[in-house]
């Protein structure tokens, strides 16, 4: 089967700067699959890239193994949810949803039709006549999905699409994108700068940096076996440990990553790794205490469970850990 | 700057008193456009009378002073909006080197003096042998007003341009279609606003057209020949009433067709 | 939805005419960008850039004294000509009271310019608003003429002064030398109040502008750091203003150098840049002479502007 999506050597640059610099990747058909980086990474040009708005300075593009460069917008079946929705503020919200038809030559009261059924998917029925003004952001937002959907894209970009929401909208509209994909059976590609909302909504992430992928992979690769320190360090605050205390502890001398949650306050007897330092600081997070530990210079977070007792700052505390945690990565980066 | 304390009475006073220095000379045109005296500027009139509007009505001068001065204002406007309306596309819709520059070149022919434009363009139709007429005058109001167009374009186009028209095209739409269902709706009363401007512009110039005119009168030209030489002053009050007048009311159709979002390009003239 | 299910993920090229041409547009977006810039910059680089350097051409000519006949012949004998007292006279003149009416300019149009970013809301703001652009936009020389019936010797002001019984100090006012004269209407004092009228909102809406966009929070940061309201005034919004203040210069200035039908109309017989440049290219028809007057205002606005810059006076306009 050919991928939904393929780069292929892709890059993209604006003068000097390299926003896209060689990047390969293949998104499967049907996948829900998110780029994640930190602003300026170059995951925002990729999604523009495969939109159509930004073309390529070198490499290949391919949708569903059609070339893809050279070809406008208006002529991919490739969707895409703007990150400020842009909602034509000229039009009511049922004519916004019914443009893509419009322009296709679509009938009216068949367009009118399947604009209404859209608008219902999306949980906003019988809005049609109100203005784009007259929405809150998070209705823009089901608006700005309908009017994309509408046109049965072979892939729908969505370039953060929850960045603007507030935090419990944001996690209602996970849940709803995540099962409206699983029915549609769309290709999804979202772009965001959250790594919570990448973990949880995709099948796979890439996660880039400086215009690179630096690890490709499901969610729970990239976040127990980050390839680099970049990718351990963005996604989910992973403590980065030097060479020379990876080597003391027994293993190669290489960076290695190790979860805060990985690690126990306390010693134990089944084989776990110890170690010993001082408690620096810690603050409470409702379901868990961040306890900061200087262990020989190095600072370690440790994650620790709200019901275990914490020692004051300045004390002596030893940690523990499972070797298996202890994940090597590559001396790059 | 929202601040709930009320002005101190001396702004208040100041700000009051400038404004009606700015507004009561010209109510002043409206009551001697009534007055009696036809001799001089005496105040207070020593008494009113509607006969001056007959008078002008059937002063032929006038109607073809009136009649050029809307001909060239039209013909104007209409160059000014497409071209004015190129060049903002162009600076919005593009970045290319140079922008700085056009848009100074755009804006070069209000922000030097008006006779500079004048005897310049009156000196190159001298050289190249090219006579007065109609079309000269049109020439030298066109340059000038592109920039009324081009200000309330741009303003506009800013707002349009970007993922507006990226969606459009995301949706299937070409660049004529993005151009008929998106730009154009959303640009057009700014449009509407920079031509009223213009044409109010173009009706108002008096500096450019003694140069570019020959012989033929505008409506300005004429009431300055009225101002150096008078022959008849209450025909003049009220031709200068109905000036004001038919100015105003595009001036007020261009605020509120822009007021909410970006405001008249004012410093155009 | 079935006349949209596409089986293709990329549709093919062509199509209608319009859609060639839009497909061809989007691939070359330069041609697109020369057929936007073409038409105005054809205009404005030819007839107008084309005129002008003409013009400035032509300063470095001379004309010949007993044919009256332009001499094409590189020469800086015209600009000599510029420094030759009575010219010099016009210079200093047209300079000074640019000078003037920019400071009388500054001062009505600040509290005007204040009270409408500061105090003005909702309906007033809009009241403000049209009550400077009304003006600004209304006939320029129904404006003048406006004035030419208030400073008329029989005209309203006289009335005024006369019922408020201080004929006699308009009186003394007109007897003093240069400024003075034989009405208003025919003097300086009266040239110099037209070209305030007539230029004071284009100073009002940059420094309104300027002041629009000072934070509130700063006004209160100041009050609150033990700011009284005249020190408020003097070190945070003043500053904050001054690019507007110089913005809104710009326009009083250049206009009042470039203006020639004002103090034609208002004014002595003595002449401004302006009336010279009109009259030697006109009866005289000494257009060298006329074009290296001209260069006299664009070379101070130069200057202007480029001080100008310095300040930061450009975001204002």
């Amino acid at each position: 089967m050919k991928p939904a999506v393929l780069f292929q050597n892709v890059s993209r640059h604006f003068g000097a700067v390299r926003a896209v610099d060689a990047v390969d990747l293949a998104v499967a058909e049907g996948e829900f699959f998110a780029m994640l980086g930190p602003s300026g990474s170059g995951k925002t040009t990729c999604l523009r890239l495969m939109a159509g708005f930004e073309q390529p300075t070198n490499g290949h593009i391919e949708i569903f193994g059609e070339t893809a460069e050279g070809v406008p917008p208006y002529k991919r079946s490739v969707n895409t949810v703007f990150q400020d929705y842009a909602l034509f503020p000229h039009l009511n919200i049922l004519d916004n949803v019914a443009y893509g038809l419009m322009v296709k030559g679509v009938g009216r009261e068949e367009r009118r039709k399947a604009a209404e059924d859209a608008l219902a998917m999306v949980k906003l029925p019988g809005y049609g006549a109100r203005r784009p003004g007259q929405l809150s952001g998070g209705q823009r937002q089901r608006v700005a999905l309908a009017r994309a959907l509408v046109n049965k894209p072979k892939v729908l970009l969505l370039d953060e699409p929850l960045g603007a929401l507030d935090l419990k909208l944001r996690e209602q509209m996970q849940e709803e994108l995540k099962s409206l994909q699983k029915t549609l059976g769309i290709t999804f590609v979202f772009v965001t700068h959250d790594q919570g909302e990448a973990l949880s909504m995709a099948d796979r992430i890439a996660v880039f940096n400086d215009g690179k992928i630096q690890q490709l992979g499901t969610p729970e690769e990239v976040y127990n076996q980050p390839k680099t320190r970049f990718v351990a360090d963005f996604v989910g605050s992973s403590n980065v440990l030097p060479p020379e205390f990876v080597a003391g502890l027994g293993a190669s001398s290489q960076f290695a990553s190790l979860r805060p949650e990985a690690i126990m306050l306390g010693g134990s007897s089944d084989g776990r790794l110890t170690l010993k330092g001082t408690v620096l600081s810690r603050s409470f997070l409702g379901s868990a205490n961040r306890v900061t530990v200087n262990v020989n210079g190095t600072k370690l977070h440790v994650m620790s469970p709200a019901t275990t007792a914490i020692p004051p700052e300045g004390d002596a505390v030893t940690l523990s850990f499972h070797r298996e945690d202890l994940h090597l990565m590559e001396a790059a980066s | 700057m929202h601040s709930d304390r009320s002005a101190p009475l001396g702004l208040k006073i100041a700000a009051a008193a400038g404004l009606l220095f700015l507004h009561l000379p010209i109510l002043l045109i409206f009551l001697y456009a009534f007055t009696t005296e036809d001799k001089s500027y005496q105040f207070p009139p020593p008494g009113l009378t509607l006969q001056w509007f007959a008078v002008t009505w059937n002063r032929p001068d006038v109607w073809q002073a009136l009649s050029l001065s809307v001909r060239v204002a039209s013909i104007s406007t209409a160059i000014a909006l497409v071209l004015g309306t190129l060049c903002a596309a162009a600076v919005s819709q593009t970045r290319f080197f140079g922008r700085e520059a056009i848009s100074l070149l755009v804006i070069l022919p209000i922000a030097l003096p008006g006779i500079i434009t004048g005897i310049a363009l009156r000196s190159a139709f001298s050289f190249a042998d090219i006579p007065f007429s109609f079309w000269t005058i049109v020439l030298g109001h066109a340059t000038f007003c592109i920039v009324v167009v081009y200000n309330n374009a741009v303003a506009r186009f800013r707002r349009v341009s970007g993922s507006l028209m990226e969606a459009s095209m995301d949706l299937g739409a070409n660049g004529f279609q993005t151009f008929r269902h998106v730009i154009l709706p959303n640009i057009g009363t700014a449009l509407l606003a920079g031509g009223m401007l213009a044409f109010a512009l173009s009706f108002d110039e008096v500096i450019v057209t003694t140069f570019t005119g020959g012989q033929q009168s505008t409506l300005p030209i004429w009431m300055l020949q009225e101002l150096i030489r008078p022959r008849q002053r209450p025909v003049t009050n009220v031709v200068a009433m109905i000036v004001v007048i038919v100015t105003f009311l595009p001036i007020l159709a261009a605020y509120y067709l822009t007021r909410d979002g970006d405001q008249i390009a004012g410093s155009g003239k | 939805m079935s006349a949209v299910a596409q089986d293709r993920s990329i549709l093919p090229s062509g199509g209608s005419v319009a859609s060639r041409v839009s497909d061809f547009l989007w691939k070359h977006p330069h041609v697109l960008l020369a057929i936007l810039l073409g038409p105005p910059l054809l205009w404005l680089g030819i007839i107008y850039l084309g005129s002008l350097f003409a013009l400035l051409l032509q300063s470095f000519f001379s004309i010949d004294d007993y044919s009256g006949l332009i001499n094409y012949q590189f020469t800086l004998a015209t600009y000599g000509q510029l420094l030759n007292e009575a010219n010099l006279d016009i210079i200093i003149r047209t300079v000074s009271m640019a000078a003037i009416v920019t400071l009388f300019s500054i001062i009505i149009a600040f509290p005007i310019a204040y009270y409408a970013a500061r105090y003005a809301r909702g309906k007033w703001k809009a009241f403000f608003y049209l009550g400077v652009m009304l003006p600004l936009w209304s006939s320029y020389l129904v404006k003048i003429y406006a004035w030419k019936l208030i400073l008329a010797k029989e005209g309203i002001l006289t009335w005024l002064v006369t019922k408020l019984n201080l004929l006699w100090l308009l009186d003394a006012w007109l007897s003093l030398p240069v400024i003075g004269g034989n009405s208003l209407s025919v003097s300086y004092t009266g040239t110099f109040i037209v070209f305030v009228y007539v230029w004071l909102p284009f100073m009002i809406l940059p420094i309104q502008a300027a002041l629009e966009r000072v934070p509130s929070t700063l006004i209160e940061a100041s009050s609150d750091l033990g700011g009284t309201p005249r020190q408020t005034f003097r070190h945070v919004l003043l500053p904050l203003a001054l690019p507007g203040i110089v913005a809104g210069s710009i326009f009083t200035f250049s206009l009042t150098l470039g203006d020639y039908i004002i103090p034609q109309i208002v004014g002595s017989s003595r002449l401004f840049i302006g009336q010279a440049v009109y009259a030697q290219q006109g009866t005289a028809g000494n257009i060298p002479l006329a074009a290296a007057f001209t260069v006299v205002p664009i070379v101070i606005m130069g200057f202007y502007l480029w001080a100008a810059r310095r300040m930061g006076a450009f975001d204002a306009l």
